[in-house]
């Protein structure tokens, strides 16, 4: 499982470099979650660009990192491949997270809250 | 559009008709095995699908293999799962089988209800399997033989003609 993180004033952006986020990562994504997101700050951005495959376990373990932040840290979701946002839509759980096009538009969104 | 008469007209291209593509495996019921099978399941027929519809296929089929690895094998990893899968058409037959605990028939109850999703509100971190898999596949069915879990459904395609950038 490969995850690393980046600070950005106020922000925390880690990057999956993994090809998918499936049952077999699943337990394994949340913990390495938890690991990352330990240095505070209120927003964390979690960049999918490299996520080809996303499948409902991989959803529930994103949904579960996104409860464990709140309610006083946000999780948010760019560079959705194909794939992947086409479960985000099919289950409507694209309505419960703030998702940006690509890292370079949530960084940008988070700068007119600076 | 098919041509079906005989002796009028040149023989048919090669690739007017192209056979039946079919995919046969048994694994074991574990999440990496899992892996490498949807793998070689898309790889069997990518040239005869849009990406879209290969998407589609592989979120179905890691859907349906997953829930058996979890529930009907209770993640002992101890366990084979069998695949089936014919294109024809107008599109995949696909057949599951295991030996695991029944499948419980609330899973496939509400196979005519669409709108049976879970709530995105209150931030489920589960039960989006069989959402999907009855969204996606139709003719979604199942039978208890035995002691053996038979699942079948079909996933629609375009017509496999002219897929020229394949």
């Amino acid at each position: 499982m490969n995850l690393f993180s980046e600070a950005y004033d106020g922000m925390l952006v880690v990057h999956v470099d993994e090809p998918r986020l499936d049952a077999a990562i699943a337990i394994r994504f949340k913990e390495q979650m938890r690991e990352v997101t330990v240095q505070p700050a209120p927003r964390v951005i979690l960049d999918m660009s490299k996520i080809e495959f996303l499948d409902s376990s991989g959803l529930g373990a994103v949904v579960a990192v996104m409860k464990s932040l709140a309610p006083h840290r946000q999780l948010e979701l760019c560079g959705l491949t194909g794939n992947v946002d086409k479960v985000f839509r099919l289950t409507r759980m694209d309505t419960v997270f703030r998702i940006h096009p690509d890292l370079d538009t949530a960084l940008n969104s988070g700068r007119k809250y600076a | 559009m098919r041509d079906t008469s005989t002796g009028e007209g040149p023989a048919p291209r090669p690739d007017a008709a192209p056979p039946p593509r079919i995919f046969h495996l048994s694994f074991p019921a574990s999440a990496i095995s899992v892996r490498s099978s949807l793998r070689a399941a898309l790889a069997r027929f990518a040239r005869v699908m849009t990406p879209d519809e290969a998407g589609t296929l592989e979120l179905i089929l890691a859907e349906v293999l997953n829930n058996i690895v979890e529930h009907s094998y209770r993640d002992t990893g101890v366990g084979t799962i069998t695949l089936s899968m014919v294109r024809d058409t107008q599109g995949l037959s696909c057949s599951v089988s295991d030996d695991g605990v029944p499948l419980p028939m609330t899973c496939l109850s509400q196979t005519d209800n669409k709108d049976s999703r879970p709530s995105p509100e209150s931030l489920p971190e589960g039960g989006f399997g069989w959402f999907l898999i009855r969204d996606l596949a139709t003719n979604l069915g199942y039978t208890r033989d035995g002691n053996r879990n038979l699942l079948a459904f079909r996933l629609p395609l375009a017509p496999m003609l002219v897929r020229a950038a394949g």
